[in-house]
């Protein structure tokens, strides 16, 4: 998403001034992306160049804010935004996904206690996420809350992506520690053919 | 700080002996006060139910204590224990176990009556449990004609009537979709926020996050723990 949908979006409700939108999109998402006014302007400027919005009445009176209203174009824009399912593309460049796909093998590296420790930051963010959900107002606050919801169910995610890393941890390290009739042994280092192609079907499920 | 509700100390418990012994619990050690909410994850066998049967007194530690309100529960008799488990400890499951030829009052006030106190008795303080719950207008419903989040609610009231504080959850929404699971922990919250001790076993980690503590067990074991620290504001 760009700056540039959410000012159109708000804009498709009445025509308003740059601070206004600031003001009116770090309400709605509660702070939790703040925008600077510079590129609020900045984004208006290339709007109004591209002729999704225009200067509304009044607005050229000496001394008087410049005000926006959104043009059909910009709001056939906004509408096509609103239609469009949102397409994630991140996941491969996630930091979390990454480090522990490195510590595989990484010596001295314990995954299980990376995995814990993620999983305690994670609840920690769930317990302050529940307690802002805690003091808003279902009434009042209503897009602050869809946003609070999303970021609750994305950590619930994350918790629930690393009790099953946890478990093909622990899974992949009973497959290494089990001896085979023909060689009983517990070397990382000597391994069987049977539990070598366990252990890469392991990584390559990941 | 006050007195706390319930102390597990260095509790263990093992199922079976010789070869075929398991420990459930090694030697875990938990603390809550009143208006202390605690949940407790971990994965199956990581000994979850376990731990909330012996903070119950549904079962006995090989060794360690369990105090529920000052009663030392390896100490006391089978009555006594009864007795404690009648008066002081509230239990809330996902399948609510409400009795369903007995109307919402009737459920709520049966532990009182099942304590010896009077019908006209239990009724009122079954009333005032409900009340709390904002049920009491649906005191006459049997279960049937109540929704999912309505019956738990129901369950909450039965839990805490009479003035328990202990209150031990064991995936008290698992029937209910996400919205009606979030107002019985928004609810269980406020209990906790009026005194109540609430001790949560989850496995949906959406529900930890209304706790003050988060337990994490494995193998037993105390793994970690998440405390809430405040300013949640800043860190967003």
């Amino acid at each position: 998403m760009s700056i540039r949908h959410g000012i159109l979006a708000l804009l498709s409700e009445g025509p308003a001034h740059g601070y206004q939108l600031k003001a009116d999109f770090e309400q709605r998402t509660g702070g939790t992306w703040p925008l600077n006014i510079g590129q609020v302007y900045t984004t208006l400027q290339r709007l109004e160049r591209d002729g999704l919005v225009q200067l509304s009445d009044g607005s050229d009176q000496p001394g008087d804010r410049v005000v926006y209203a959104i043009s059909d174009t910009g709001r056939a824009v906004c509408r096509e935004w609103f239609s469009t399912p949102v397409r994630r593309t991140q996941a491969p460049r996630d930091e979390l996904a990454i480090k522990l796909a490195l510590a595989v093998g990484a010596p001295g590296v314990d995954i299980a206690a990376l995995v814990q420790g993620q999983r305690s930051e994670a609840v920690r963010t769930l317990q302050e996420l529940t307690r802002l959900k805690i003091t808003a107002s279902d009434s009042e606050d209503l897009a602050w809350l869809l946003v609070l919801d999303a970021l609750v169910f994305q950590s619930e995610a994350e918790v629930r992506w690393l009790d099953h890393c946890e478990s093909r941890l622990v899974r992949a390290a009973a497959a290494r520690d089990q001896p085979t009739r023909d060689q009983p042994t517990r070397d990382p280092a000597v391994r069987t053919s049977r539990q070598s192609t366990s252990d890469e079907n392991e990584v390559g499920a990941r | 700080m006050s007195e706390p509700i319930l102390v597990l100390d260095d509790v263990t418990r093992i199922h079976g002996s010789g070869e075929n012994a398991v420990a459930a619990l090694k030697g875990v050690s938990l603390t809550l006060h009143s208006g202390e909410f605690v949940a407790v994850m971990g994965p199956s066998g990581s000994g979850k139910s376990t731990l909330l049967n012996l903070a119950g007194g549904l079962d006995r530690a090989t060794s360690g204590a369990v105090t529920v309100e000052g009663a030392a529960l390896q100490t006391l008799s089978r009555s006594a224990l009864a007795q404690v488990r009648r008066r002081h400890v509230g239990y809330v499951f996902q399948d609510l176990n409400l009795i369903p030829s007995l109307t919402a009052a009737e459920n709520a006030a049966l532990p009182l009556e099942l304590d010896g106190r009077s019908p006209r008795a239990a009724r009122a303080e079954a009333m005032a449990s409900l009340a709390a719950l904002d049920m009491d207008r649906l005191a006459d419903r049997f279960p049937d004609d109540m929704s999912g989040g309505q019956q738990q609610r129901v369950a909450i009231a039965r839990a805490l009537v009479g003035g328990r504080r202990l209150l031990l959850a064991d995936e008290p929404t698992g029937a209910l979709d996400s919205e009606t699971g979030d107002a019985v922990l928004r609810l269980l919250r406020q209990r906790c926020d009026e005194g109540t001790a609430v001790l949560l076993v989850t496995h949906e980690a959406r529900h930890s996050g209304w706790a003050d503590r988060v337990v994490f067990l494995r193998d037993g074991r105390v793994s970690d723990t998440a405390v809430y620290a405040l300013d949640p504001v800043a860190k967003l």
